[in-house]
C-alpha cells in the first residue's frame, strides 16, 4: 500500500467519514486487546512461577513435602515416546499410500480424508472416554501408560498424516521420474528418494504432535491414571506433567508448585512449537 | 525378480492397512461409545435423559438438559466474546500490521494456540475468577434487580471469557487466511470508487470472505464445546439449570470428567451417554465445517 497521503490529509479524510474512523479504532483496540491478553498471561505465569522453581521440585520421588514434578516429567517423556512410536509409522505409511499409491478419485481416499477430518475435530475428553472403554476395560490393560499412549496416538494421527501428506506432495515429480528412469522400483523410490526429501516437513508435524501430547490432560485422566510416580513398566499407571499440574491446581494446596509447573509446561510447549515452526520455515526456504 | 515384485505388493498392502487405521479408529470410537451409552439412554428413557432438568445420580435421576444448556450457553458466550475480537485482530493482521512487527505477532497468535488448556484453566482460576468475583460484587451493588446474587467468580461469564480467549487463535487464523484469499482487485476497485479503507474492508472484503470466516467460527464452536479442563477450573460445575451469567454452570465435558472417577453401573453408563451426546454435537459441527469448506472451494 502506497502511503503518499500525509498525516493531515488522513485526518481530514477520517473527519469526513467518522464511521470509518470508528472501525479503525475498533480494529486497533481488538488487536491490542488480543496481544495484551497474551502478554499478560505469559508474563503473569512466569513472574509468579519462576521464583517457586527450586531443586526440590526436581527430586526423583514425589512426596507431599517436595511436590516434585520429576516423576510426571519422566512419565511425559515416556508417554511421548510411546505415542510417537505408534502414530508416526502409521501416519507416514498412511500418507505414503494416499500420495504415492492411491489413484486420484479413489473412493477409499474420500473415506480416509473424511475420517481424518473427523478425528482431528473430536475433543480430547471423547478420546479419553473411548480409551477408557476400549484399552482400559475391553482389552483389560487397566490404567496404564500404554493405554494412554494408544489413546494419544489416535489423537495425533490426523496431525502427522496431514503434515506428511503435505510434505510428500511438495516433493517434485521430477525426483520420482528420475528415480524410475534409473530403474528403481516404486518402493525404492519412495523410501530412498521421496521420503528423505520430505523429512523436514514430517519432522515439523511430529514436533507439533509432541506439543499436543505434552499439553494433553482430559484424554489421559481415565486412561493413564493419576498416580504420582514413575511406574515400573508401561502397564503401570502414571500421570504426565499436564495432569500433574491439573491435580495441583484443583487440590489448591500447592499453589506455588502449581505456578512453577505451569512455567515448565509453558516453556516446554512454547519451545516445542517454536522448534516446529523453525523447521517448517527452513523447509520453505529450501 | 519375482521376490522383488512380491515385496512391492506386500508393502503396498502395509501402506493400505496403515491408511485404513484412521477409518478403523473412527469406527471403533463410534461403536464403543454408542454400545456403552445407548443402553443407558434406553434404560433412563431417551426423552427423559435429554430433556430432564434434574441430575441426581444418588436418586438414579439422570437428566442432562442442564449440561446441554450449560455447554450451549458457555459456547455462545465464548463466540460473542471471541469472534468480534478475533475478526478485528485478523483485519489488523491482514491489512494494518506494519511489516516489521507482523512476524512476532503471527508467532504470538500461534503461541496462543499452543498453550495447553490446563495452563489456560490455571490462568482463569488465579486471575479471571477473582476479577469476576469483584465484577460480580459491583454488578450486584449497582443493579440489584438484575443480578440477584454476586456469585463467587466461578461462573458462566468467567468460563465464556476464558473460552473466548482460547478460540481467538482459531478465529484469527482462519479469518486472516480467508481475507488474504480475496482477490486484491476487490479492494482496489472499492478504493477507486471512493470508499475509505475501512469501508472497503468491512463492506467488500469481509462479505467476500464470508464462507471462510463462518468456517472459522464453526471451528471455534467445536473447540469451545469440546473444551474440558479449562472450563472445569473456572465454571463452578453445579449440576443444575443455569440461572444467570454470574452463576455457576456445568458443561457436558465437565460432567464426564468430574463424576467418572467414582461412578458405577447406570451412573457410569449415563456419563458415557453424556459423551455420546457430546460426540453427536461434534459430528454435526464437523460435518458443517466440511460442508462450508467444500462450498468455499467451489466458489
Amino acid at each position: 500500500m502506497s502511503n503518499q497521503t500525509t498525516f493531515k490529509q488522513k485526518i481530514k479524510k477520517y473527519r469526513k467519514h467518522p464511521g470509518s474512523f470508528l472501525m479503525l479504532l475498533l480494529v486497533m483496540m481488538g488487536a491490542i486487546l488480543t496481544f495484551l491478553v497474551l502478554i499478560f498471561l505469559v508474563v503473569y505465569i512466569l513472574v509468579n512461577g519462576i521464583p517457586s522453581i527450586g531443586p526440590a521440585l526436581f527430586s526423583l520421588h514425589y512426596t507431599s513435602e517436595n511436590v516434585s514434578l520429576m516423576p510426571a516429567l519422566i512419565n511425559t517423556v515416556i508417554m511421548t515416546g510411546l505415542s510417537l512410536l505408534i502414530a508416526v509409522p502409521l501416519g507416514i505409511f498412511a500418507s505414503i499410500f494416499l500420495v504415492e499409491y492411491a489413484k486420484q478419485g479413489n473412493r477409499l481416499m474420500g473415506v480416509i480424508r473424511l475420517t481424518t477430518e473427523t478425528l482431528s475435530g473430536i475433543p480430547s475428553i471423547v478420546y479419553g472416554l473411548f480409551g477408557m472403554l476400549f484399552f482400559v476395560n475391553t482389552l483389560g490393560w487397566g490404567f496404564s501408560l500404554l493405554a494412554g499412549a494408544f489413546t494419544l496416538s489416535i489423537m495425533i494421527l490426523p496431525l502427522i498424516l496431514r503434515q506428511t501428506e503435505e510434505s510428500l506432495k511438495a516433493v517434485p515429480d521430477s525426483f520420482r521420474e528420475g528415480s524410475f528412469g534409473l530403474g528403481a522400483g516404486k518402493l525404492r523410490t519412495v523410501f530412498h528418494i521421496v521420503l528423505p526429501s520430505a523429512v523436514p516437513g514430517i519432522l515439523a508435524g511430529v514436533i507439533l504432535a509432541v506439543g499436543r501430547i505434552v499439553g494433553e490432560t482430559a484424554a489421559l485422566m481415565y486412561t493413564a491414571g493419576t498416580v504420582a510416580k514413575v511406574p515400573s513398566n508401561i502397564m503401570g499407571s502414571g500421570r504426565t506433567l499436564a495432569l500433574h499440574m491439573y491435580t495441583l491446581a484443583s487440590e489448591g494446596l500447592y499453589m506455588d508448585q502449581a505456578y512453577a509447573t505451569a512455567v515448565i509446561l509453558l516453556v516446554l510447549v512454547v519451545g516445542i512449537n517454536t522448534l516446529s515452526g523453525g523447521i517448517a520455515k527452513r523447509l520453505m526456504k529450501a | 525378480m519375482k521376490s522383488k515384485a512380491w515385496t512391492e505388493k506386500f508393502m503396498e498392502g502395509v501402506f493400505l492397512i496403515a491408511a485404513c487405521a484412521s477409518v478403523l479408529a473412527v469406527a471403533l470410537i463410534c461403536v464403543f461409545l454408542f454400545a456403552n451409552g445407548v443402553p443407558a439412554m434406553k434404560e433412563i428413557g431417551f426423552v427423559q435423559f435429554i430433556t430432564g432438568e434434574m441430575w441426581k445420580p444418588n436418586h438414579r435421576i439422570f437428566g442432562i438438559l442442564p449440561m446441554i444448556v450449560g455447554s450451549i450457553y458457555v459456547t455462545a458466550g465464548a463466540i460473542i466474546i471471541g469472534v468480534p475480537i478475533g475478526i478485528l485482530t485478523s483485519v489488523f493482521m491482514a491489512f494494518y500490521c506494519p511489516k516489521q512487527i507482523y512476524k512476532p505477532l503471527k508467532m504470538a497468535t500461534e503461541l496462543l494456540a499452543g498453550i495447553p488448556s490446563v495452563v489456560y484453566g490455571f490462568f482463569g482460576l488465579v486471575v479471571l475468577v477473582p476479577i469476576m468475583r469483584n465484577l460480580g460484587n459491583i454488578l450486584h451493588d449497582v443493579f440489584p434487580e438484575i443480578f440477584k446474587s454476586a456469585g463467587n467468580g466461578n461462573s458462566m461469564l468467567t468460563a465464556s471469557l476464558l473460552l473466548g480467549i482460547m478460540i481467538l487463535p482459531t478465529i484469527i487464523g482462519t479469518t486472516e487466511a480467508a481475507l488474504r484469499a480475496v482477490p486484491m482487485q476487490y479492494y482496489e476497485g472499492s478504493l477507486a470508487l471512493g470508499a475509505t479503507r475501512e469501508r472497503s474492508i468491512f463492506c467488500v472484503l469481509i462479505p467476500a470472505a464470508k464462507s471462510g470466516v463462518i468456517a472459522g467460527i464453526v471451528l471455534g464452536i467445536g473447540r469451545a464445546i469440546g473444551e474440558t479442563m479449562a472450563v472445569i477450573m473456572v465454571a463452578g460445575n453445579q449440576a443444575r439449570m443455569p440461572a444467570g451469567i454470574l452463576k455457576g454452570v456445568r458443561t457436558m465435558t465437565a460432567n464426564i470428567v468430574i463424576e467418572m472417577g467414582y461412578a458405577t453401573d447406570l451412573h457410569r453408563e449415563a456419563l458415557i451417554a453424556t459423551g455420546v451426546v457430546l460426540f453427536v454435537f461434534i459430528l454435526i459441527i464437523n460435518f458443517s465445517v466440511a460442508l462450508l469448506n467444500r462450498r468455499s472451494e467451489c466458489e
